[in-house]
């Protein structure tokens, strides 16, 4: 069952060739042999699934429901959940209970959906190898000595594994992208505002946008039509309608206007990596489009603007941990000041710390022109490239990473080439764009992404695009050796 | 640029962290790097540009009525809390 794609699964639980009772058991197998090797999980929540499959088969057999009643999901550790355990990955929040569900998690239960668990993750969203996390690092199903990509690792070897159909994710600034890529499966980050914000804890509240990792464009056009909508409860969600986005699927892209970053083709890009991207361009050039070559002057900034408006968001966001309230508290503190200092100093993982202490510098009197206001205005530089660059093409496409997957502990000690992982996906996130990134082929034996950038609000365009691909190509149905 | 072990301590005290003695060279460290990794954007011409407040062009904070929307629920919330008594959140003295 676990190698059809989610919208195989949905349609064979209305033809009733299976129950949910039967595809939710057979994925708690899957996990549950799974986990020792990938560590994807932080909780796996087996009864609530159960339960949830049993309500599903109930509605199935009135011939109730809609098109997701009964298909088995995994909520990435970030999504608050009622009355389970929600921790993202970090000892500060490792006894959190959430008292309410978040939006995306409430919609997807309403839509019918069953949840097998929670996916581990870099602390608070902070990595791009999983390994931050307070839970031990994910590990990549395509190779165990190699990292997952981050801060979605969990969410993108579950489901690269096939331990489940799909996983709600989030981006900040290449967090479902980049993970995608580096597993083999298919990511989309929606328009900023696209999908609420509410119950998911933030990181940076001006860049994070949740969105899924699926098998399949066809997938994840199933799941975030489910996940997106406007949500009076989050200030920054947008009122617009929420197409369908399977009815635009199958469009031609014949006169599609493919821009072709300039700057996404630069030096540090591996020369296997460009060839795999440069054979999915050809395969569009065949469909009829038409390729041409942009320039984003500005682009080569979006890493330093990142380092700067993201610590300085997550230093006030973080700032709730005080260990009052709720989260972890440290033992016996001697005062107020002590309970604080030494509750967030063992909270919290290093990186959250380090990003915290960078964010309060570029805040603190007297730099804050220098570096915040600075990077607000250099975002807007970038947001106004990609406004030029999408008069003249309709999608921007280009590797969604340098290189495909790096070993475990190789990037750790040097915070920098870190976050140079995100050099191309970075940019749709200072300017709220919608970005996905699919398979398109190997290098040494190691998956590798294409990324599909497009206007504000154009999910549909860039699932048609990602989908007439997928029609042409099986890439996105390889699944690792080991977990077929 | 270069940040100082005092420099580092008092960030980490704005930022309410205790660091034990061997994380503040690491962060003395990664920090003066990653200042130097951003003070690229000095580059940047930005002469005349307005600073981005809201990443969709056009939009800004949409604000809702003054009403209440909540309802109680003190003792679902404090459930989470480290330590409670007669319904309160309980600190460390604060006033002698």
């Amino acid at each position: 069952m676990h190698r059809r794609t989610l919208a195989e699964l949905a349609a064979g639980l209305r033809k009733k060739e299976f129950s949910s009772v039967e595809l939710t058991r057979h994925y708690l197998e899957r996990i549950e042999r799974g986990q020792p090797a990938l560590n994807a999980f932080v909780t796996i929540t087996r009864e609530q699934a159960l339960a949830a499959a049993e309500a599903a088969d109930r509605e199935l057999a009135a011939g109730r429901g809609g098109p997701l009643t009964g298909v088995p999901i995994v909520h990435k550790d970030i999504f608050c959940t009622q009355g389970v355990l929600t921790t993202c990955a970090s000892r500060m929040l490792s006894n959190f209970v959430s008292p309410y569900d978040a939006t995306v998690v409430a919609k997807l239960k309403a839509a019918g959906t069953v949840m097998l668990g929670k996916a581990n993750m870099d602390e608070f969203a902070m990595g791009s190898s999983n390994e931050t996390s307070w839970y031990g690092p994910v590990r990549n199903p395509w190779n165990p000595e190699l990292v997952p990509g981050g801060s979605s690792g969990g969410s993108a070897a579950a489901v690269a594994a096939r331990l489940a159909p799909a996983a709600t994710a989030t981006d900040t600034g290449g967090s479902i992208r980049q993970p995608a890529a580096l597993c083999g499966v298919t990511g989309i980050k929606p328009t900023y505002g696209r999908v609420s914000r509410y119950g998911m804890i933030a990181f940076a509240s001006s860049l994070d946008q949740g969105g899924v990792i699926t098998v399949s464009a066809e997938d994840a056009a199933l799941v975030l039509g489910a996940m997106a909508g406007f949500d009076p409860q989050d200030s920054t969600s947008v009122d617009t309608p929420v197409p369908d986005y399977t009815a635009t699927l199958n469009d031609s892209v014949e006169g599609l206007k493919i821009g072709l970053l300039k700057e996404f083709f630069d030096k540090g890009l591996d020369p296997e990596n460009e060839q795999r991207v440069r054979e999915a361009l050809a395969v569009y050039e065949r469909l009829g489009a038409r390729l041409q070559e942009v320039s984003l002057p500005n682009l080569p900034l979006s890493v330093p603007t990142y380092y700067v408006v993201a610590p300085a968001e997550c230093s006030s966001n973080l700032a709730r941990y005080d260990g009052v309230r709720f989260g972890y508290r440290c033992e016996n503190p001697r005062d107020l000041m002590d309970l604080y200092k030494r509750t967030r100093g063992e909270g919290f993982g290093a990186e959250v710390k380090r990003r915290i202490m960078t964010g309060t510098y570029v805040l603190s009197a007297g730099y804050y022109d220098a570096y915040y206001l600075k990077a607000q205005k250099v975002r807007q530089l970038i947001a106004r490239d990609f406004e030029r660059a999408f008069q003249e093409v309709d999608v921007l496409i280009g590797p969604t990473t340098p290189t495909p997957a790096f070993a475990l502990g190789a990037k750790t000690s040097d915070p920098i080439t870190m976050y140079l992982n995100d050099i191309y996906t970075i940019g749709a996130n200072l300017a709220g764009l919608p970005a996905i990134s699919i398979p398109c082929g190997f290098v040494r034996g190691l998956p590798v992404g294409l990324q599909i950038v497009g206007r504000h609000f154009a999910e549909a365009k860039i699932l048609n695009v990602a989908h007439v691909y997928q029609r042409e190509t099986d890439w996105h149905l390889r699944v690792p050796p080991g977990w077929a | 640029m270069s940040l100082t072990r005092e420099q580092i301590e008092s960030i980490a005290h704005l930022a309410r962290l205790e660091l034990n003695v061997t994380e503040i060279p690491v962060y003395q460290e990664s920090l003066s790097r990653i200042l130097d990794f951003v003070g690229e954007l000095e580059r940047a011409d930005t002469s005349g540009i307005e600073p981005m407040s809201h990443p969709l062009p056009g939009l800004s904070q949409r604000l809702r009525p003054d009403v209440v929307t909540e309802e109680d629920r003190r003792e679902l919330y404090q459930a989470n809390a480290p330590r409670v008594e007669a319904g309160l959140y309980i600190v460390p003295k604060v006033i002698e």
